[in-house]
């Protein structure tokens, strides 16, 4: 989509205001967006404003004030006030300290919340055995029912076998 | 093996290059512009040691590069050459990039993320710059534990590049979809598909001498290979229409057509004062009529080269001194005919 102000670039903010107490959605390039925000239309702010807006939190909007709810990442300090200022995280583990104010932001982003594809191979490996102690349990459980406690001691000594091999 | 802009790729004629990248973090740091001075080294150090000092077979391919030892011409030649980013090469962190000696593949560390793989080839091989990355992130897998959840995926700075931490783009050479503005249509068409179209040298530039580069905007939720595919869907479909185009226009008025990029060739042969905006309008011309078999002592890669040396930063290199903006377009001018005498 071209850029609604100057039709000439690619938009790719999206900015929303307040005229009149109408909301006005624009999309816009960087640079229209950027004039727009030094200039004010109706009242001036940040780049990093517009970009929180972007993502997804209304922040550009200067009527509508974001909840401020202090959680902070006990790894790196960061709080979602700051994250939504800047739009970077501090760390990995943000993303599970914030994940559920994340979600609706990711789903405006890529339509998706959850992952596929490629993993580390120690997390492949992880789920694999995760996997395979499943079915040594379900195995074990049925061994036990039926009453075959030398299959079910085998079972066992499997179980605890994997149990040790993950643990490291 | 050479560098992408001096080697011949497939579709050469529409597709200058390909690239893809992928976003990966160290799992015990926090993101780089939240790191002390202290963790900053450690991550290069570690980096730079998974790749050098690794038993694979990638460690006698790759040189460190050592940004804070640059001067700032240096560093804008490595982003001229698309090596690093310009917020890499600004330095601001201990950062630094592994090299491999052919240019096509670049590891910045430290850069918005702990790690930037990125593959860049010649013309239209976005898979083949998948396999690599995928083979490369999987080598330095074995020594690094990265970042990554089973739900959102490899983690990343900004929450833009999650999940596959994948991108993936084509740089487009569209001269006819210009020239008819039914780029337009493209551009929107893009837009639908969640595809981004920037210009030459990355977010927040213009397009200039008609080159775009479009790429995946989505990273969470598609795998590698519906993301790749996406891509090289979307240019092959570009590709098809330019050139459609192209030869539309020919037919329509071969004289017309023939002038107008002979004109341009004439006036990069004989110009004495050459700014950047105008040598990469025309050279679009001169390369449009390469591709038409208009010109023919002239290849594509040629041109790659011409434009990569009438940067500001390869002209103030070559020159050995910083040079004003009237003596770049003279010195740019100077070398622009003689690497086209050399053509001849
Ligand atoms: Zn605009
Ligand atoms: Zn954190």
């Amino acid at each position: 989509m071209l850029c609604q102000h100057c039709q000439k670039r690619v938009a790719n903010v999206h900015f929303t205001q307040i005229v009149n107490s109408n909301k006005v959605e624009m999309y816009l390039c960087e640079q229209c967006a950027k004039e727009k925000g030094k200039f004010g239309m109706e009242s001036p702010m940040s780049i990093q404003d517009l970009f929180s807006g972007f993502i997804g939190f209304d922040y550009a909007n200067p009527y509508i004030k974001p909840e401020i709810k202090e959680t902070v990442c006990e790894k790196c300090g960061m709080s979602f006030e700051e994250f939504q200022k800047n739009g970077k995280l501090g760390c990995g583990n943000c993303y599970e300290v914030f994940a559920e104010k994340l979600g609706p932001l990711l789903k405006r982003l890529h339509g998706n919340v959850e992952h596929h594809g490629k993993a580390p191979k120690r997390v492949t490996e992880k789920v694999q055995t995760t996997k395979e102690l499943e079915k040594l349990r379900d195995a074990l459980n049925k061994a036990i029912q039926t009453e075959e406690y030398e299959r079910a001691a085998q079972l066992r000594d499997q179980i605890r076998m994997y149990e040790a091999g993950t643990s490291k | 093996m050479g560098a992408w802009y001096i080697e011949s790729g497939p579709e050469a004629d529409v597709v200058i290059s390909s690239r893809v990248r992928l976003a990966r973090n160290f799992s015990n740091y926090p993101f780089p512009f939240r790191m002390t001075k202290e963790q900053e080294k450690k991550v290069l150090a570690e980096a730079t040691d998974a790749v050098l000092n690794g038993n694979s077979a990638i460690s006698k391919d790759f040189v460190f590069v050592d940004i804070q030892t640059l001067n700032p011409i240096e560093r804008q030649i490595m982003v001229e050459k698309h090596l690093v980013s310009p917020q890499l090469a600004e330095g601001q962190r201990t950062s630094g990039a592994l090299v491999s000696r052919d240019e096509k593949i670049s590891i910045m560390v430290n850069e918005e993320d702990h790690l930037r793989i990125q593959c860049l080839f010649p013309g239209f091989q976005i898979e083949k710059a998948w396999d690599l990355c995928n083979k490369l992130d999987t080598l330095l897998e074995e020594r690094i534990d990265m970042a990554f959840d089973s739900h959102f995926g490899y983690l990343t700075c900004c929450p833009t590049n999650i999940g596959t931490g994948i991108r993936a783009s084509a740089m487009l050479h569209l001269p006819a979809l210009m020239m008819t503005g039914y780029i337009r249509s493209i551009l929107e068409a893009c837009s639908k598909m969640g595809v981004a179209v920037r210009g030459l040298y990355g977010e927040n530039t213009e397009a200039s001498g008609n080159m775009f580069q479009i790429s995946n905007q989505v990273t969470l939720g598609q795998d590698e290979e519906e993301i790749i595919a996406g891509i090289t869907n979307i240019t092959s479909q570009i590709i098809e229409q330019e050139r459609m185009l192209r030869n539309e226009l020919y037919k329509q008025n071969p004289f017309r057509f023939e002038d107008k990029v002979q004109r341009s060739l004439g006036a990069l042969k004989h110009s004495r004062i050459m700014s950047s905006e105008e040598a990469m309008k025309l050279l679009s011309d001169v390369r449009l009529g390469v591709d038409m078999g208009i010109i023919k002592n002239i290849n594509g890669e040629t041109l790659n080269e011409i434009i990569l040396v009438s940067q500001s930063a390869s002209l103030q290199k070559s020159v050995g001194k910083q040079l004003t903006p009237d003596e770049r377009d003279i010195k740019r001018a100077e070398l622009i005919r003689n690497k086209l005498k050399l053509a001849d």
